[in-house]
């Protein structure tokens, strides 16, 4: 769905659901994940429908998702940082998987 | 010793650097309090960093992008005390700010409190809005500034206003693939708006600067489809593109990357946390913080400045910045009336010349009354609770009054975003439907947090009151 105009910025190695993904200095998470792959980032706890980022503000809370184990962040406000884990949310979080 | 600052700006846009300069000049304590990793809003967004790691990217964004770098540049080698990276999440009236960076929350005492926190696009609630592939035109143009991307495959550009063209021209000089752009915008409203165009005329810059857009646009080729209504969007698991009527016939445009675009609105969250009065803006449809033309609010200690309390674009921004700090000093003690005024004086007539493009821009790109108040019952309004227009037609006829109560119908409002996505469309939606003024039916009540943090960030927080302040910080 995106691409990057330029990529000779510095390459960050990061995870999306574990599959290593190469990010550049500076960029969001949400940024990210977008120029990565054009799937829904999450699905919503109420009909599991899928959604992605809408307004890459701040304002919206389509983006969020796990960073680095913690759930419901908004992807568009977090930089990427070398080793960061994120993962799709996808429907509402279950119970009994939560640590 | 606790001594708290002068001012805390929250916002690091064009108005509150702009504050925060004045106040600097002024002798003024002042901290500025900002969500984004580095100074310049949305407008400048990054600024810094594409001016110095990609300057031929200016050729795209725009001279008037690169005039924030200027701003920022300058408050970052000035004294003055900048939180980047720091949500704020509640004010309080006396000019308490809690804010947090992530990790710890923090309690910010300050004299005064200047607003800077900017506007938003209005949400455009059309069938299939929220599939992935469908982003506001301001994000994409958000992902060029911050991160130089833009859309692989056919984008198509949907809505109006002078954001979707300033996108649209942006997307293709970047070699983006343009299908089409669909505006509402009709001759119609170009009749509307030719009563507004002697006054316009004073601000020429604005005038040339939209007419060379559209001659590049349609120099491009990309077809320009105006008019449009019924817009739809196509798709399953995400965007295949849009449907609409214009000239009496049905479209349908494929496209991978949809753009939706009506204008921008001030962003309430923060004055609406605050109680302070709002009005209505006919025209345009949005819910404004009254403020005098220093930007002061019914709370005293509370100062609006930029597009939160009323959009007037960035360089009429900068100016309502520094007229807030100027009543702050002199109500501070710290010049004079006289002084205020011999400082205000060209601030003022500078903020005439950027106002008066605005009833042109008011006039000629209304937000259309299918996204006020969307016909298909289907449409989904509140995003995050997936709340439809028929829900809330429902609810208004069981009796539900007003927004707030319509919170215990159907949670609209409840989810994640605070109502920011849905408020604006559900008070039209409840007006139409109780045959009431939007006025009359009221908005949302915006409670703290004004985002979500974690209790390990409030638990984590110092209690001191006097922890944070300008002796310390």
């Amino acid at each position: 769905m995106l691409k990057r105009r330029h990529s000779d910025s510095e390459v960050v190695a990061i995870t999306v659901d574990g599959v290593a993904v190469e990010a550049r200095a500076g960029e969001s998470v949400a940024a990210a994940v977008l120029v990565s792959s054009s799937e829904a980032t999450r699905t919503t706890p109420v009909s599991e429908s899928p959604r992605a980022p809408y307004c890459m503000m701040g304002v919206c809370f389509e983006c969020l998702m796990e960073i680095d184990g913690v759930a419901n962040r908004q992807a568009c406000m977090v930089q990427v940082a070398p080793g960061m884990r994120i993962q799709r949310q996808l429907g509402a979080r279950d119970l009994r998987g939560a640590e | 010793m606790t001594v708290p600052f002068d001012i805390a700006i929250i916002g690091a846009g064009p108005a509150g650097m702009a504050a925060a300069h004045e106040a600097n000049s002024l002798g003024l304590s002042a901290v500025v309090i900002d969500e984004q990793n580095a100074p310049g809003g949305q407008i400048y967004r990054n600024v810094q960093r594409v001016i110095a790691e990609r300057p031929e990217d200016i050729r795209i964004l725009g001279t008037e992008y690169a005039c924030g770098n200027g701003l920022a540049d300058g408050m970052q080698s000035s004294g003055i005390k900048h939180l980047a990276g720091h949500m704020v999440w509640q004010i309080e009236r006396d000019g308490t700010v809690w804010c947090s960076d992530g990790n710890k929350a923090k309690r910010i005492q300050a004299r005064t409190v200047v607003l800077a926190t900017g506007a938003m696009e209005r949400p455009m609630p059309v069938p299939g809005w929220t599939l992935p592939g469908v982003m506001t035109a301001g994000a994409v143009q958000i992902l060029m500034k911050s991160a130089a991307m833009i859309p692989d495959g056919p984008v198509v550009l949907a809505g109006s206003g002078p954001l979707l063209l300033l996108v649209a021209d942006q997307l293709i000089q970047s070699g983006a693939r343009l299908a089409a752009i669909a505006e509402t915008t009709s001759f119609s409203h170009y009749l509307a708006a030719l009563p507004k165009l002697p006054k316009a005329l004073s601000a020429m810059e604005y005038l040339k600067k939209g007419l060379q857009m559209r001659r590049r646009i349609k120099a491009s080729g990309v077809p320009i489809i105006s008019g449009i209504s019924g817009l739809r969007i196509n798709g399953g698991a995400k965007a295949t593109g849009i449907t609409f009527k214009a000239g009496g016939r049905t479209h349908t445009i494929a496209a991978e990357t949809v753009l939706l675009h009506q204008g921008v609105v001030p962003n309430t969250q923060a004055s609406r946390q605050l109680r302070l009065d709002h009005g209505w803006h006919d025209t345009q449809h949005y819910w404004y913080p009254k403020t005098d033309v220093f930007g002061a609010t019914s709370e005293e200690k509370v100062f609006i400045a930029g597009d939160g309390a009323g959009i007037f674009g960035a360089m009429a921004a900068e100016v309502s910045g520094r007229l807030s700090v100027l009543q702050i000093a002199s109500h501070l003690g710290v010049i004079d009336v006289a002084e205020r005024d011999r400082k205000a004086k060209p601030l003022f007539s500078e903020k005439h010349h950027h106002d008066a493009i605005r009833p042109l821009l008011d006039a000629l790109f209304p937000p259309p009354a299918e996204i006020l108040n969307p016909r298909d019952d289907a449409t989904i309004i509140c995003r995050c609770e997936e709340v439809t227009a028929g829900d809330i037609r429902k609810a208004a006829s069981l009796g539900a009054p007003g927004p707030n109560q319509l919170k215990a119908f159907l949670r609209a409002g409840m989810g994640p975003c605070q109502g920011r996505m849905c408020g604006l469309a559900v008070t039209e939606i409840l007006a139409a439907a109780l045959g009431k003024s939007p006025v009359d039916i009221g908005a949302y009540r915006i409670r703290p947090p004004l985002k979500p943090l974690s209790l390990a960030e409030l638990a984590d927080m110092d209690t001191d009151p006097g922890t944070v302040t300008s002796s310390s910080l």
